[in-house]
């Protein structure tokens, strides 16, 4: 790794008691997070995202591991001796102290002098654009000014990294776009490195410079959002990121015979997973051209979703593959129920697992 | 018919509280303007003097009391408060078990404990005969009768009605609160000061409420542990109604007593700022 990491993980463990069985959280996890950059722990509940950001704001200590700080290892040191912040899920705000006492909590904890205080809380509060709400009382607020107070409660003490905990899965649809956009802004206003657990795909890919996707406890890929859509690690990676057809066999001269069709995966041979998105594939009557992937296979379902079609393509070996159509030219299906059609695709995007 | 449904529901509780609440304190604010007594009877004469003669004469019980109930409930605070937090915060699996421990001297009369605290302390008992045959006490040693008796009498047996509301409060606080506060730099010390205690003051209130009133009014501690010298306004109430058939002078004496605990939970809450606190713990 170049230069000093911001945040590193080494080998790190977690192990629970529960009920006299010994249950592991986190299974090793070794990883580096740059200063400065927007960093996501993203996974299914009960994936040890969680608890992997709970040993780097100090809240666990590791079974086993190292964690360090910019160079510094913190493994046994408290939260209230890291210099991190962190944005809790439900934002736990204190209920009984004003927007601005709550902002002011660390400050006050740190025995900064009054002035400087009342100056930083108060350009944080317009930061968040709730200088107006000063005086509220945490319950009087929305949801979505909840969440900016907690923001501006962790932003306004400096910190060198930021953890934020599930921020947005409170809010409704609009409001999470929005904020996913508000946050991307205020990290590069404030050019600090952004730590953020979710187990939403879309937001991670969104924010994200790099995207760490665990599973039962390890870190399946770690790599930028673009690779990991395009390029997924494992069978899990594809299926968890967005939506993802994967069709395995034997691959003989680097094609794999499949479904009345073949795909193209030049240079393998021998048992192979391959991963196909469903917006890559083209579905339509004739038969496509030798240098595509194809296969063939009767519609099973089709789905009208506004922006696109998605259907469900039922191959002769009983495989099912989804297949998602832009509604360029209009409402109409290309293929109606019990169609018989080709599903082609460039060679470049059959991706083969593990490679 | 639909909109008087639940005044319907109401009534059964609002003719109880009428039976049993608004009427006797009727008659006993009429009892205590009468003059009289138990052989030719009580006549209403307003006689307003009852309450000065009253209060005139019984003046030092009344503070003793006062005192008395003060000292209980600091006691009651100072021991609750822990056992509350450690089974709020530290008891886990076995929070129900320890819960259950608090409520298992109910089970015996408040009387028959009480009475077992006297055997237990009595001068030449179980505890102290012993420890005086050993010489390990002086002969004249004694706890019975004594201001300490009736005030750890008192301690011992109200304890749990403080406990309990500050668990209530206590439990009720988001451990993530006190994780913010960590994380914003607070130590533990300073986490419990500015977040855990403000925040359990609702619980704080009730139970001091719950304890102050009912120790300050109450005749059995004082009776049973206590000696001439520690004589409280329950006693001599009860002497007065039952012994002395003094009516007047004992409803004279009730309204009193209830109207200087009102004054003093009114000045309370105020200083307290409950309307606040309450809110904040209404979230």
């Amino acid at each position: 790794m170049t230069g000093l990491s911001a945040i590193e993980l080494e080998d790190v463990v977690k192990e629970y008691h529960s009920h006299g069985e010994v249950v592991q959280a986190v299974r090793g996890v070794t990883l580096g997070i740059e200063e400065g950059e927007f960093f996501s722990l993203l996974g299914p509940s009960g994936c040890g995202k969680t608890t992997t950001m709970r040993m780097i704001a100090g809240f666990e200590a590791p079974t086993k591991g190292v964690v360090r700080l910019h160079g510094q290892d913190v493994t046994g040191v408290p939260p209230n001796k890291r210099d991190i912040n962190m944005v809790f899920q439900s934002y736990a705000l204190f209920p009984h102290l004003s927007v601005w006492d709550n902002v002011a909590f660390g400050l006050r904890q740190r025995r900064t002098p009054k002035e400087e205080i009342d100056r930083r809380v108060g350009e944080m509060l317009e930061i968040v654009d709730l200088a107006e709400r000063g005086r509220r009382m945490p319950r009087q607020l929305s949801g979505g000014q909840q969440q900016r107070v907690a923001l501006a409660r962790a932003l306004v003490n400096r910190p060198r990294a930021l953890l934020l905990d599930e921020p947005l899965g409170a809010l409704d649809l609009k409001l999470r776009q929005a904020m996913q956009i508000e946050l991307k802004r205020i990290q590069r206003e404030v050019g600090i490195t952004f730590v953020y657990v979710t187990h939403d795909q879309g937001e991670a890919l969104t924010m994200s410079d790099r995207i760490a996707v665990m599973n039962d406890g390890v870190v399946e890929q770690l790599a930028g959002p673009r690779e990991i859509y395009e390029r997924p690690a494992s069978a899990f990676v594809a299926g968890f990121i967005g939506t993802s057809n994967l069709l395995s066999g034997s691959a003989t001269g680097g094609e794999l015979a499949i479904g009345g069709g073949r795909v193209l995966v030049p240079g393998h041979d021998g048992d192979v997973t391959v991963t196909v998105r469903p917006e890559k594939i083209t579905i339509g009557t004739d038969e496509p051209a030798r240098d595509c992937s194809a296969v063939r296979g009767t519609v099973a379902e089709v789905v009208y979703l506004g922006t696109y079609n998605s259907y469900a393509v039922s191959l002769a070996d009983g495989a099912e593959i989804t297949v998602f159509q832009q509604n360029v030219h209009d409402a109409t299906a290309t293929a109606e129920r019990g169609d018989s059609v080709w599903l082609s695709w460039r060679a470049q995007h059959s991706y083969v697992i593990g490679s | 018919m639909r909109r008087l449904t639940p005044y319907l529901l109401a009534l059964p509780s609002w003719m109880w509280l009428a039976i049993f609440l608004v009427v006797p304190m009727v008659a006993m604010a009429s009892v205590s303007l009468q003059t009289g007594n138990a052989i030719d009877g009580f006549a209403m004469t307003f006689s307003f003097s009852n309450y000065s003669d009253a209060i005139g004469r019984y003046s030092t019980q009344l503070a003793r009391s006062l005192l008395y109930g003060a000292l209980a409930t600091v006691a009651m605070l100072v021991i609750g408060y822990p056992v509350a937090y450690f089974i709020a915060f530290k008891a886990g699996a076995r929070k129900s078990m320890f819960l259950f421990l608090l409520l298992l001297p109910f089970f015996v009369s408040f009387v028959l404990r009480t009475i077992s605290w006297n055997f237990l302390l009595s001068d030449n008992g179980i505890l102290f005969g012993t420890l005086k045959d050993w010489g390990l006490l002086p002969d004249d040693f004694h706890v019975l009768a004594t201001t300490f008796a009736v005030v750890g009498g008192l301690t011992y047996n109200f304890l749990p009605f403080m406990i309990l509301p500050i668990y209530v409060a206590l439990e009720r606080v988001d451990p993530r609160v006190v994780e913010a506060a960590h994380d914003l730099y607070a130590t533990r010390a300073a986490a419990f000061r500015r977040v855990v205690l403000p925040l359990s003051l609702p619980g704080v209130f009730a139970g001091v409420l719950m304890t102050f009133v009912p120790a300050t009014a109450d005749p059995i501690n004082a009776a049973i542990l206590g000696g001439r010298s520690n004589t409280m306004i329950g006693n001599i109430i009860q002497t007065e109604y039952l012994t002395n058939l003094d009516y007047p002078t004992a409803s004279a004496l009730s309204f009193t007593l209830m109207a200087v605990l009102l004054v003093g939970i009114f000045v309370y809450a105020r200083a307290l700022g409950t309307e606040n606190v309450l809110e904040a713990a209404a979230r």
